[in-house]
């Protein structure tokens, strides 16, 4: 285990009893979770390493009791971790044990649908399917589709703004918002944005969004809900080298198209996954597409034509337009299941990190050299379009070190991304997982900056601290540098 | 009035030493096209961006470019047309409706958030802006972001800069996603629609699957009036979207097709809000609502004083021109808080700049944190001081 948690608060551990007498009043009886057997449920999240059991667990069933929580909390100098569906893959809700968990799971309501203009206002603890799902019989959709979308909240969704398999055309979470009603750590309820494109003054649900739970608690959103296209089809398409197949998507990317999804994936995460999913993936190849369009059928048929011709001087082995509904399930079933499938043959961590795409040739092959030089295996599977990679560092946890050489191997691939102009995380967030990678893409002035503005909202670290920020450097020098000579 | 024309960010981090230094505030100003935008500055010393300039980084096949902070929009509008690509969010050139000339400049494009019709389809400059680098108020050299489209690496100061017209650091430099030009646009144009119809329909182009990326509507009198809805794609796809939109609009009449050069002098039109360029002495008012909201919205406004005004963002986004007067100011503020939108006068004499709300008011607690805000990139408040908000 080599990520650190800070040294739980004693005085805080001390008064337990009196925290928990203090909560009980501000929400119903069966609310507030304070037995350990029923705190185990919130030890951790999608990053299982790492568990913390918490002082107690909050289910508000309203924006006023949150309110009333965080006021407490707030006067009482008690920590906050926010808990959507407890789904993050970096850690970013693993409590800590002089904290107390808020979790939004009650709060999972549709308050609004307005289908005119194409809005809709949601409690936030409602799942990113459940708001596609409660429009989809008036053909729309709510466009974010982080894998999780099954069980994942809006309420996490914005505090990571997450994405998905389609945000190269429809962007992410931050891009679909309008709206949040937040509760501030001193239990100020603030309405930011509203339901129109544009919300007035700076833009607080840009720097809400992808916070972390850092800057406050989400109890509501105003999402943007989109007409669906009238169909969509993928293809398959598998090539003889890696650089055949990045210099296909540059290419497609060139001539003008912007297909919905673009999906890369390895010859180890193909054959794990066609292996499991059956879904006819071609074995015999170093890589794979899968392309996604969208529109009427003429369209399709027209958009499948260009790219055909466009691959063409790359060589594409099996390719594979979708012809009909089966055969698109298919293509996407083995895509969709490639976590599931990897869990199947070995343990794995799942990477996060984005690179420039006209580097995936060579990220490709150094990921290959880092995890090898661990004596370890990873398949590759991510967003060709945006770069965005997810590598699967396969282990055995039954093999001492192993867990340990897979965090390194992964830090090593993070590193790499932003060494090739990327970033550590492209959607999964900093959570605790990579938050003492920080400094490898932020300077002391670049986290200085982001800690000031932190420090607007939570002066007093009480919110999810054990994330995003190195706990080292966590003070700031205030001596003004203004007159200082520039360097 | 000195201007200070710093050629590398260590410039201008030591200009910014020394402004806060001497306690000195400063107009930062890129073309200075939009200088005229908030309320009247009280700055003697202007920073100009204009001589950190150039495309630092094009690739197309990634969809971005970067730019310092001074390159003239034209400039990297040129460079991307080269690879058949461009700034989606459509930025709008201004200089007309506020009487300015010079050259806009693509940090400015980000500091003001200025996007165009597209808007609705892509998003605003703000979701183009993917990394920036810039000067807070303590003299250091700062970036957020980065080149890749997919990165939630910490806060998004990225967002928290754009839009904040100068007031929180210099921007030295910005990056943004672009996207390919189509093949072929066309317009359909229906004639004659009052506002309410008018709206309506668009809200129906809107949510239908045919990806509208313009929709408009310029009230006119005797009929004049009419209603814009874009489509933008390969040859083909346009030719059935805009079968089907004839189709699913039937009732509204026979829409007329407009394209090419009347098309993009169309939209330009839109984008720059050229119908209320004239009389320039009239205040022109920037409000945002919902699209089924702005019709009553501009109509509530319309009973009380003289005004025009046009809808871009299907409805959402009302332009509109009224007198420049604190009375017609009270009823603009007042109609738009009645229907949950938000307002910003663009343009009005300074005189009524200084003596009114340019920017929405916000409620006390936003406005908190919006000091709050301020205080943690200029903590001298030396950047463009009370250009948004008094105080700010």
């Amino acid at each position: 285990m080599s990520i650190a948690f800070p040294t739980p608060d004693a005085g805080i551990l001390a008064r337990r009893d009196a925290i928990l007498a203090g909560l009980a009043p501000l929400v119903a009886p069966d609310a507030l979770i304070v037995t350990e057997d029923e705190r185990r449920a919130f030890e951790t999240d999608a990053l299982t390493a790492y568990r913390r059991l918490p002082l107690a667990v909050v289910l508000p069933s309203s924006t006023e009791e949150v309110a009333a929580v965080m006021r407490f909390c707030s006067e009482n100098g008690v920590k906050v971790v926010a808990r959507g569906a407890g789904t993050s893959l970096a850690g970013g809700a693993i409590p800590q044990e002089d904290a107390i968990v808020i979790g939004v799971s009650k709060l999972a309501r549709v308050l609004e649908t307005d289908f005119a203009n194409r809005t809709m206002r949601v409690q936030a603890g409602i799942t990113n399917l459940a708001i596609s799902q409660a429009v989809a019989h008036e053909g729309f959709f709510y466009a974010p589709d982080p894998s999780s979308q099954l069980a994942c909240t809006i309420a996490g969704n914005v505090a990571m703004n997450s994405g998905g398999a389609h945000c190269l055309k429809y962007g992410v979470t931050t891009n679909n918002l309008l709206g949040l009603t937040v509760v501030l750590v001193d239990g100020t309820v603030v309405e930011i944005g509203g339901d129109m494109l544009d919300a007035p003054g700076y833009d607080f649900l840009g720097l809400m969004t992808g916070s972390e739970g850092q800057l406050g608690i989400v109890t509501e959103a105003t999402v943007r809900i989109l007409r669906a296209a009238e169909g969509a089809r993928p293809a398959l398409m598998g090539f003889e080298s890696v650089e055949e197949c990045g210099a296909c998507v540059a290419a497609i990317i060139g001539a003008g198209i912007i297909p919905v999804a673009l999906e890369y994936m390895d010859k180890p995460a193909i054959e794990i996954c066609e292996a499991f999913a059956h879904a006819g993936y071609p074995l015999d190849v170093e890589a794979m597409l899968i392309i996604e369009v969208e529109g009427s059928e003429e369209e399709i048929e027209d958009a499948f034509a260009r790219i055909v011709a466009i691959a063409e001087p790359f060589n594409p082995r099996a390719l594979k337009v979708a012809q009909t509904e089966a055969e698109a399930a298919a293509i996407w079933k083995g895509r969709k299941s490639a976590f599931g499938a990897t869990g199947r043959v070995a343990d794995y961590i799942c990477m996060d990190g984005t690179i420039p795409t006209g580097q995936l040739p060579v990220a490709l092959r150094r990921i290959d050299e880092i995890v090898k030089g661990y004596g370890l295996g990873v398949a590759n599977v991510f967003h060709a379009g945006d770069g965005n990679l997810h590598p699967l560092v396969m282990f055995d946890t039954n093999k001492p070190g192993e867990m340990e050489k897979a965090e390194a191997a992964g830090e090593d691939i993070l590193r790499l991304c932003v060494e090739l102009g990327g970033c550590l995380t492209g959607e999964h967030g900093v959570g605790i997982e990579k938050r003492d990678l920080m400094t490898t893409q932020y300077n002391r002035e670049d986290l200085a900056q982001q800690l000031r503005v932190r420090g607007v909202f939570d002066p007093l670290w009480l919110l999810n601290p054990a994330k995003v920020f190195p706990l080292e450097g966590r003070e700031l020098d205030e001596t003004p540098t203004n007159g200082r000579e520039a360097a | 009035m000195t201007i200070h024309s710093p050629a590398s960010e260590d410039e201008v981090r030591a200009l910014v030493c020394d402004a806060a230094g001497r306690a000195v505030p400063l107009a930062v100003a890129g073309g200075a096209t939009k200088h005229g935008v908030g309320r009247p500055a009280q700055t003697q010393e202007t920073l100009s961006t204009r001589g950190l300039s150039g495309v630092t980084l094009y690739e197309p096949a990634e969809l971005v470019i970067g730019a310092r902070a001074g390159t003239p929009l034209a400039e990297v509008e040129a460079t991307l047309a080269e690879k058949g690509q461009r700034l989606a969010f459509e930025p709008a050139d201004w200089r007309a409706l506020l009487g300015t000339e010079g050259e806009p400049t693509i940090g400015a494009v980000a500091a003001a958030n200025v996007s165009g019709p597209r808007r609705i389809m892509v998003g605003a400059a703000r979701d183009a802006l993917i990394g920036v680098r810039f000067v807070n108020g303590r003299g250091e050299a700062v970036k957020n972001g980065g080149r890749v489209m997919k990165n939630v690496t910490g806060l998004d100061l990225v967002k928290t800069l754009a839009g904040s017209w100068g007031t929180l650091a210099i921007l030295t430099e910005v990056t943004f996603k672009v996207l390919p030009i189509p093949q072929r646009t066309a317009t359909l144009v229906y004639s004659g629609l009052d506002d309410t119809r008018a709206v309506t329909a668009l809200c129906a182009a809107l949510g239908s699957p045919f990806e509208v990326t313009g929709a408009a509507h310029v009230p006119g009198d005797g009929g004049g009036a009419g209603t814009l809805i874009r489509i933008e794609g390969f040859e083909a796809s346009v030719r059935y979207r805009l079968g089907e939109l004839k189709s699913l609009l039937a009732e509204y009449g026979e829409p007329g097709l407009v394209e090419d050069a009347d098309g993009e002098a169309l939209w330009r039109g839109v984008r720059d809000v050229a119908p209320l360029v004239t009389p320039p002495e009239r205040a022109v008012w920037k409000i945002s609502t919902a699209p089924s909201r702005g019709p009553a919205l501009a109509a509530a406004i319309g009973a009380q004083t003289e005004a025009r005004w046009l809808y871009d963002w299907g409805g959402g986004l009302v332009w509109l021109a009224a007198a420049a007067d604190e009375a017609a100011t009270r009823i603009v503020r007042e109609a738009t808080r009645a229907h949950r939108g938000h307002a910003t006068l663009v343009r009005a004499p300074a005189d009524l700049r200084a003596a009114v709300d340019v920017f929405e008011p916000l409620p006390e607690a936003m406005m908190r944190l919006t000091k709050g805000l301020k205080a943690s990139f200029d903590p001298k408040g030396i950047f463009e001081p009370g250009r948004m908000y008094a105080g700010v």
